[in-house]
């Protein structure tokens, strides 16, 4: 499963007054991170519905971050508790699921910490690599069983006896 | 009652009516489907009135073979209930769908996978290995399994293959409109009926229903919500007059599409979910962990885990009892994921 080849998809939500000022600081100071995570700008890490992880894992993403102020300093005073909430709620569900829990991970990176989150980012890419790709609507691509038993059905009642009424 | 001279289409007083065609179909599903329809009582023979019923299996006798012979969209509208777990589900789905004016997804089962779905935890194999072999009062020393196809004297016989993962009705097929409920309820049955006779539908692709919550129909007192424990049914007797969820209890009602008219908390006992996540939201899973991340009373990263691991032993079974296979995530993970279809042949020890 772990080829070298493998570039995890990873989709990272981060908020807009620390985390993601964080990235602009990584990218300004000209650290280098790895480069397999697609951005998403949100206002605040409680503003991370489980639905948006969800989401990125059912369409194709390997892993996913959620990113947000340091606890007790959030913008919006104490959203990022929520966010923490809902990120232990979440990993609890998704290891029923059966997905790893290394795929999903919530870090605190305050708007100075370019450094920290460039680590993480090249932490969880790491992560990924080594469990190898999640590719998640490969679970429930029947194969061509299903189609030959569909054509075997149209067959049968084609062939079936005509019963007189 | 005069359904049928209200219809915007309706003929001329002097014409002789004209019937439509109705089809009632079960896929994976138990039945309730069937006994929430005769629910709506007396109202049955207005339902006669307006509708030939051409197909229903579970209450009238029919054949699949004059379901086949139909033009296309012969039939006005398909009640479907039920999830699409075998290839013969599968292929009554498309018959209908094709034969069918409107398809409406009726039930949980059929929108969203309902309790046949969270089998969707496991593989077929494994679904197998539990009912052919595992369960105590099981003996099948022969390790019997069911063949897709065998081989008889007279010719080839087949059984529908079994998925590993059961799909919803519109994951299979396009749907027009969705019925929810663990059963729907006798009354919103007879509005969605009375809304087709009459030709007052929503837009296609709707909910034939509510949009507000469970919560909105709950007599019981809400203040502020936090928790330091869940508590599960059988741990406490709940205060009749209190919020649910304030008193620890998972109550699925602030994610819940109203509609059942708040059965449930009404005699002391949490709501479950089966009417659906309400509004357009696309997880009810994901909803209920929101709102039940933001009761918890802790800012302690152990303490939230502590509470959440003791209190939800099993989260698929709590936040989608009846939504897996609906759900974003659909299923869980397969184990090597070779879908299992190759193993029950060479297992099988048909004699």
């Amino acid at each position: 499963m772990s080829d070298d080849t493998f570039e995890p998809k990873i989709v990272g939500f981060m908020c807009n007054w620390c985390s993601y000022r964080a990235a602009d600081l990584a990218g300004t100071a000209r650290i280098a991170h790895a480069p397999n995570i697609r951005i998403i700008r949100v206002m605040c890490s409680g503003r991370v519905d489980p639905t948006f992880v969800l989401k990125a894992l059912s369409l194709g993403a390997d892993g996913v971050m959620i990113a947000g102020c340091h606890p007790g300093e959030c913008h919006y005073i104490e959203q990022n508790y929520k966010a923490m909430r809902r990120f232990h709620m979440l990993r609890h569900t998704l290891r029923a699921m059966g997905v790893e829990d290394a795929r999903v991970q919530l870090v605190w990176a305050s708007a100075a910490e370019g450094q920290q989150l460039a680590e993480a980012i090249d932490r969880l890419v790491a992560d990924v690599k080594a469990l190898g790709p999640l590719g998640w609507s490969r679970n429930w691509a029947e194969n061509g069983a299903r189609l030959q038993a569909l054509e075997d059905i149209i067959n049968e009642h084609n062939e079936a006896m005509e019963v007189p009424r | 009652m005069t359904t049928q001279a209200q219809g915007a289409s309706a003929p001329p007083a002097d014409a002789p009516a004209k019937k439509g065609k109705l089809a009632i179909y079960w896929a994976a599903s138990c039945g309730g489907c069937e006994i929430s329809i005769l629910g709506i009582d007396t109202k049955i023979l207005d339902v006669a009135n307006a509708f030939d019923i051409v197909f229903c299996p579970c209450i009238a006798d029919g054949k699949v073979r004059d379901i086949e012979k139909m033009a296309d969209g012969e039939i006005d509208v398909c009640l479907f209930n039920g999830g699409v777990r075998t290839s013969e589900q599968e292929y009554m789905a498309q018959l209908l769908r094709r034969k069918s004016k409107v398809l409406v997804a009726f039930g949980s089962c059929a929108t969203e996978g309902c309790i046949p779905g969270l089998a969707n935890l496991h593989s077929r194999e494994a679904i197998f290995d539990n009912t052919y072999q595992e369960t105590c009062s099981t003996e099948n020393p022969g390790q019997v399994r069911p063949q897709p196809a065998t081989k008889v004297a007279e010719g080839e016989l087949h059984l529908p293959v079994f998925y590993d993962t059961l799909r919803t009705l519109d994951q299979t097929v396009p749907v027009d409109y969705y019925l929810p409920g663990c059963p729907p309820e006798s009354e919103r049955i007879w509005d969605a009926i009375e809304a087709i006779v009459t030709g007052q539908l929503p837009p296609a692709g709707s909910v034939i229903g509510s949009n507000t919550t469970v919560c909105d129909f709950c007599h019981r007192t809400r203040t502020e919500k936090k928790i330091k424990a869940f508590k599960r049914t059988w741990e406490v007797i709940p205060d009749p007059d209190v919020c649910l969820l304030e008193q620890g209890i998972i109550c699925c009602g602030v994610a819940t599409r109203a509609g059942c008219g708040c059965l449930c908390p009404q005699v002391n006992s949490p709501c479950i979910g089966c009417y659906g996540p309400n509004g357009d939201a696309e997880d009810f899973g994901a909803r209920l962990m929101s709102a039940l991340a933001s009761v918890i009373d802790s800012n302690d990263p152990q303490e939230i885990d502590r509470i959440i691991q003791d209190g939800i032993p099993d989260p698929v079974g709590t936040f989608y009892r009846f939504s897996l296979a609906g759900s974003l995530l659909r299923r869980g993970k397969l184990p090597a994921r070779g879908n299992g279809h190759h193993h029950p042949a060479q297992k099988a020890g048909v004699s």
